[in-house]
């Protein structure tokens, strides 16, 4: 605890230094692959990170360099200004909440609970693991032994056992996957609420977007052992700046176009012999060709010649081709001349009728949400993992 | 319904009928002999035969006579258990955590002195601690031993000798106990700030406690009634009581007196066990 005041004046009397976890060219190869390539990551201090990405991008192996049960090959880990780069694990003031959680099975939920206590030979342990076990809600639990436990019981203990020690960073390895979905989003909650309480860094790798989304301030989308893009939840879905970030958070409709002409503020596209707009900081492509991306939520359907609430893109000429009901909402998949099925998700406000199968339509959109992506990436990456899931 | 439940009842016995029908072939008979025979009359003979004679005074003859020996077995198999358990214990974690793919192998080569017979490999080692032999000549050049200092007919060569024909009975149990943990345990101890001499402590070792306790017995109850490392490596002053037993029964045809000795030794064994496995908190073993 003091370990953690004494760093946060350090930095303070140093001034514009990081105080954060910052990785610095880190690559890590195995025998056969490289899981993490050249990594560059600043994650801010008491922040709620996630790294999202499909299995394999390299995401867990990062948050073992940064516990320390992996070396990097090379690059540089700074944890508040200090290199621990090649530190014992025992020795850096960081927790790990595994995926297995891990849990002593021959100590009971305390002793597991105040095991990081007891080997900093801290003198009181007892008020401390209390106060622990009434935050995760497991005070009447504390004489069981872990395999008498829930899996949702069990994973409160992990949790509880690294968060006693008040590391500076927090690691979570996918804490939520051995649950089912009900006691998960409870979860998420629960971490969440946790985090803001206690206002610890928390780094949490995770293949769910959703869960990415709904808990991270900041997510950084990892891929083949790079980074794709990282933001705010919301700049990511909004404005996602590749195929594959575009696909993986979310659905993403993507449309061959090529550029026109671009201006200061907008690029005009020609998307197979219509014009479209989309705004220049949204676009993410250099070359003459991309690809003209639109979330389905944003696209909006109707009747041939019905003026829509959206100047500027519009695309006649489209045939329903599927209809699934949702009851919130519908989804359609619509035809286009050239071809390709694009998705449309509309609310079912009960404002507009619903289109059945072979029904003629347009669809339009406001340039405001379109985005443009380079058109040498894959159209299909991430879809599949990101569908999955 | 109380016709089915009757009809479970009877299966149920009928199943069980194999697992008695062994125990009283191989247990409940023998064990049934070997009392009897500790209470006959001790006058009797092969030549004379024996006589039931509810001799109780048996016991109290052998364990006058013999304590030294019950005590001397005790020890020396006590002693041998912990050479094997400090010795077993580095080889089941090297061959559990460390040897990769090369564990299989190490396991077979843990097994592979039971191809050659028990005996011979006991002569050997008589030929290795012999007077003139290699190891007692290193250890004379050393002055870790007297010019006259000798090995053979030493309680050192017949607790190496037991010590050697029981390693396996403690290696394959620690083994099974060791590979069983799983290893990111020992990384999340590492994450909790233990180093890995503390991690080993508190997490590796209670975790493989089950194949400890299973590995002293299998090694302690055999090695205290050994007499085949003292008959071969040691003198008349390090008999065991299993000497003491075999000569009874072979030499002096003293049936009462082997059996009464017999059922004292594993009275003993039976006490010490049930105190050791009670003291080490793993009842779920018996």
């Amino acid at each position: 605890m003091s370990q953690v005041a004494d760093t946060v004046e350090a930095t303070a009397e140093t001034g514009e230094e990081f105080d954060g976890l910052r990785l610095r060219g880190v690559t890590k190869d195995f025998a056969t692959f490289t899981a993490v390539d050249d990594l560059d990551l600043d994650v801010p201090r008491g922040s709620f990170f996630a790294l999202l990405g499909p299995s394999g991008c390299g995401k867990t192996t990062t948050l073992r360099m940064v516990a320390g049960l992996e070396t990097p090959t090379s690059g540089t880990i700074t944890l508040a200004g200090q290199d621990i780069t090649h530190d014992r694990p025992y020795r850096r003031p960081v927790n790990t909440v595994f995926q297995s959680y891990a849990l002593f099975p021959h100590l009971d939920v305390f002793e597991n609970v105040a095991f990081g206590l007891r080997r900093r030979r801290q003198r009181d342990v007892k008020g401390p693991v209390n106060e622990m076990l009434e935050l995760v809600e497991l005070t009447s639990q504390a004489r069981k032994k872990p395999a008498q436990l829930s899996g949702g019981q069990q994973q409160r203990v992990a949790l509880a056992r690294a968060l006693i020690n008040k590391p500076e960073v927090l690691l979570l390895d996918e804490p939520l996957g051995a649950l089912d979905l009900k006691l998960r989003r409870a979860m998420q909650l629960e971490l969440k609420r946790i985090q803001t309480e206690v206002g610890l860094t928390f780094v949490h790798v995770t293949h769910d977007q959703e869960e990415a989304m709904t808990m991270a301030d900041t997510v950084a989308v990892m891929n083949k052992g790079v980074i794709e893009q990282l933001g705010a939840p919301d700049q990511l879905y909004e404005n996602p700046e590749s195929t594959f970030v575009a696909n993986f958070l979310g659905q993403s409709n993507l449309i061959e176009g090529r550029v026109r002409s671009r201006a200061a503020d907008v690029v005009t596209v020609d998307m197979h012999g219509i014009d479209v707009s989309v705004p220049a900081a949204r676009a993410h492509a250099d070359g003459e060709l991309g690809w003209v991306g639109i979330r389905p939520e944003k696209v909006l359907i109707g009747d041939e010649g019905e003026a829509l609430d959206a100047p500027g893109n519009t695309i006649p000429g489209g045939v329903v081709t599927d209809v699934s009901f949702y009851g919130v909402s519908t989804q359609y998949l619509v035809r286009m001349p050239w071809g390709q099925e694009l998705q449309v998700f509309e609310q079912n406000t009960g404002r507009r009728r619903l289109f059945r199968h072979g029904d003629r339509v347009e669809l339009s959109w406001r340039p405001e949400y379109a985005f443009l992506l380079d058109h040498h990436q894959d159209a299909s990456a991430g879809a599949q993992q990101g569908a999955e899931e | 319904m109380s016709e089915t439940v009757r009809r479970r009842g009877r299966v149920g016995y009928l199943l069980l009928l194999p697992a008695l029908l062994w125990l009283g072939v191989f247990f409940v008979i023998p064990f049934y002999s070997l009392m009897a025979t500790s209470l006959y009359d001790p006058g009797g003979s092969d030549f004379r035969g024996y006589r039931m004679a509810w001799a109780w005074g048996n016991y109290s003859e052998v364990v006058h006579a013999y304590w030294p020996e019950l005590v001397r077995s005790l020890v020396y198999g006590a002693v041998a258990t912990l050479l094997c358990l400090v010795l077993g214990y580095v080889l089941a974690y090297a061959i559990a955590f460390k040897a990769g793919r090369w564990k299989n192998l190490m396991l077979v080569l843990v097994v592979a002195p039971f191809f050659t017979s028990f005996l011979i490999r006991t002569l050997s080692w008589k030929l290795i601690l012999a007077d003139d032999g290699f190891v007692v000549n290193t250890l004379q050049a050393a002055h870790l031993l007297g010019a006259d200092g000798r090995l053979l007919a030493t309680p050192v060569a017949v607790i190496a000798g037991l010590t050697y024909n029981f390693l396996p009975y403690m290696v394959l149990p620690l083994y099974a106990s060791l590979d069983k943990i799983d290893h990111l345990l020992i990384e999340a101890s590492g994450d909790l700030y233990a180093n890995p001499f503390v991690g080993f402590f508190k997490v590796t070792w209670p975790l493989s406690l089950p194949g400890v306790v299973s590995g002293t017995l299998l090694t302690f109850i055999p090695a205290a009634g050994d007499f085949i490392n003292v008959k071969l490596l040691g003198s008349p002053n390090q008999r065991m009581i299993g000497n003491v037993i075999e000569s009874q029964f072979t030499d002096a045809n003293n049936y009462p007196a082997a059996a009464a000795l017999s059922v004292v030794l594993m009275a003993i064994i039976v006490a010490i066990v049930l105190v050791y496995v009670r003291r080490a908190g793993t009842e779920e073993l018996l």
